[in-house]
């Protein structure tokens, strides 16, 4: 089994999943989506995780979100060991240190921008005024100050997304996991998640992981995972004082395989 | 956000909203119509028990009702219930069906009430027209405004014949109905008594006052054991056994009640189906709610607020239409009967039908899978 340990050398890790197996279905039809997965996050860096499609993206950003559980292998996040817990722990888990951004942002439709991200907030006790006022806070903090009372069906795609990246850190978690963040978006957009990923990242210490296959999304990374078949297979980092766009050329020149 | 969300979730399909209160609506109407025509009824049987000044009734032995008791008691019963320790006052009264010959020919059937008014047993009530000196003259009879038609006359001073004696009409009630439409006709004890041909002693009630602090099931125990061909009953017993014979036996009841149920689960089924389609639309916000962090109950809440508006709306509209059908009820043979407590009930069975309705939804959202997030 090939296992390759991804993290950042001097920080403490938030999430550590070590040798993560998923296996989906049973049989002959039994199919292995992880194989002996480890991977650290640490706060204030954004991480991709890139690979082909079928390649177990997904399903490991559902393992690290407390969506999923792993067959085996364990899980810890913020210290806590996450292996046997309930569905409504998982949830509590969820509350307390994660925020998802999804591909299809997942807003409500039937809420605007401003109650979008309130809900998040009422989920986890968070009401009333403050509520309102946080909401507002990290609506015009992603730049959407102008739009606070407009339906997603008003919003632009960028918009949308940047909605529900403000749904994400309202509650201020420690780890942000987006799933394919730009892949509904044009160049202009995507360059605008991305960035606002990696501030989020930087200003907020936060530990953001990003799912995609999006190459445009490499000059935003601070650390680059490769998955291909249920492994991880590489990791580039980008070193010290690197600007953004080199390292888009450095993982073409570098990318290493376990 | 709970009440928000579920109001938004509603009035995103107005169509499916519409069904749901329309569901709602009928079912409260249906329901209030049968139990407004059920305490209708109850109230028009019991209307002569309720207004009766007694604390028991001496009836003969298995009176089924107001109605059934026949001419069977005398004075023999009446000084043995007054020689009864506790006490205080017996009045008899009479009850009997008789032939009413209206003025112009035919007939129809009638009620006659025998009672001396300043024994204060059992009152006319609701004198529109005459007074009960009125009605304590010659040959008079009380009779209600709204049976005149029937009885042939066209108001006071009208005359007919009934059971073996003329009656000329010298007062009259308003809203003092039969529930087996034959109407009553109010009399003096003694004119009743020379209707019926009946000797003078000749009784169908008694009407026992108790002494002020006498125990009233003693009182009834020591009745019953002096009195071998007749029976005490509380104003309970008798209203109850009177409701008995008229709605259930008869089975009038029972299709009301029936109808109420029949009503309550029309409504259930149809908002039941309208919620849980609504959740089935929402399934993937249901989901993305869960993959947040929120607990299964946040959703279950959300569902329940979305049953909780439809109740409250479904609820106000039905009362609605159904005050304007009480109203519109009261000029006819059974007038619907709303009370506040009937309508607190109706709102509360509103309620825990939307609930129920909820289970299925509940059920649904129950299975969610958060996972769903990432597939869409």
């Amino acid at each position: 089994m090939t296992k390759t340990l991804v993290t950042a050398p001097d920080a403490t890790p938030v999430l550590e999943c070590e040798n993560a197996v998923k296996e989906l279905g049973q049989g002959a039809g039994l199919v292995v989506a992880l194989n002996g997965v480890s991977i650290k996050l640490v706060p204030g860096e954004l991480t991709l995780l890139m690979g082909p499609s079928g390649s177990g993206k997904t399903t490991l950003l559902s393992i690290l979100g407390c969506i999923m559980q792993p067959t085996s292998g364990t899980l810890k996040i913020a210290g806590q060991t996450v292996a046997g817990l309930s569905a409504e722990e998982l949830a509590k888990i969820r509350r307390d240190h994660i925020g998802f951004i999804f591909q299809s942002y997942n807003l409500f439709p039937t809420l605007n921008a401003i109650e979008n991200v309130r809900i998040a907030l009422d989920v986890r006790g968070i009401t009333g005024f403050t509520a309102t006022s946080r909401a507002e806070d990290v609506l015009r903090d992603v730049g959407l100050g102008h739009r606070l009372t407009n339906y997603p069906g008003n919003l632009s795609g960028g918009e949308q997304q940047r909605v529900a990246v403000a749904r994400a850190i309202a509650s201020s978690p420690s780890i942000v996991l987006a799933d394919e963040p730009t892949a509904a978006l044009d160049s202009e957009n995507g360059h605008a998640v991305m960035a606002l990923l990696s501030r989020i990242a930087k200003e907020q210490k936060r530990s953001v992981l990003a799912v995609t296959h999006d190459p445009r999304t490499l000059g935003y990374a601070d650390r680059v995972v490769r998955i291909e078949d249920g492994k991880i297979v590489g990791e580039e980092r980008r070193p010290e004082g690197l600007n953004a766009p080199e390292i888009t050329d450095l993982t073409k020149r570098r990318k290493l395989h376990a | 956000m709970i009440l928000t969300l579920a109001i938004r979730n509603l009035l995103h399909d107005r169509v499916r909203l519409a069904v749901t209160l329309i569901g709602i609506l009928f079912s409260i109407v249906l329901v209030a119509v049968q139990l407004g025509l059920y305490l209708g009824a109850s109230r028009m049987i019991t209307s002569n028990i309720d207004h009766a000044d007694a604390d028991l009734f001496l009836t003969t032995f298995g009176a089924k009702s107001f109605e059934d008791g026949g001419l069977l008691l005398t004075d023999r019963e009446r000084h043995q219930a007054l020689a009864t320790p506790g006490v205080q006052s017996v009045v008899p009264i009479l009850v009997m069906f008789a032939e009413w010959r209206k003025p112009a020919g035919g007939s129809t059937r009638v009620v006659v009430i025998g009672s001396d008014f300043e024994d204060k047993g059992l009152v006319p009530w609701a004198l529109e027209q005459g007074t009960l000196e009125d009605i304590k003259s010659p040959d008079a009879v009380a009779v209600d405004k709204s049976y005149l038609e029937e009885l042939g006359i066209s108001g006071i001073g009208d005359s007919a014949q009934a059971a073996m004696g003329r009656v000329k009409v010298r007062a009259l009630t308003q809203g003092v109905r039969s529930f087996t439409q034959s109407p009553y006709a109010y009399t003096t004890l003694n004119r009743a008594r020379q209707l019926f041909g009946a000797e003078a002693d000749r009784s169908t009630f008694f009407l026992i006052k108790l002494v002020p602090g006498a125990d009233l099931k003693t009182v009834k125990a020591d009745l019953s054991s002096r009195l071998e061909s007749a029976e005490a009953l509380t104003k309970e017993e008798f209203r109850d056994r009177s409701l008995v014979q008229w709605l259930f036996r008869t089975g009038a009841g029972i299709a009301l009640i029936g109808g109420a149920l029949l009503g309550s689960l029309v409504g259930t089924v149809i908002v039941a189906q309208t919620l849980y389609s609504s959740t089935k639309d929402h399934i993937h916000e249901f989901a993305t709610l869960r993959a947040l962090g929120s607990s299964a109950s946040y959703i279950h809440k959300v569902i329940l607020a979305q049953a909780g508006v439809s109740a409250v709306c479904g609820y106000l509209l039905g009362m609605s239409i159904a005050l304007i059908i009480v109203y519109v009820s009261q000029g006819s043979a059974l007038p619907l009967v709303m009370t506040p407590n009937l309508a607190f009930w109706l709102f509360a069975l509103t309620v825990a039908m939307c609930a129920i309705s909820a289970l299925s939804a509940i059920f649904k959202v129950t299975k969610i899978d958060p996972a769903t997030v990432f597939s869409r």
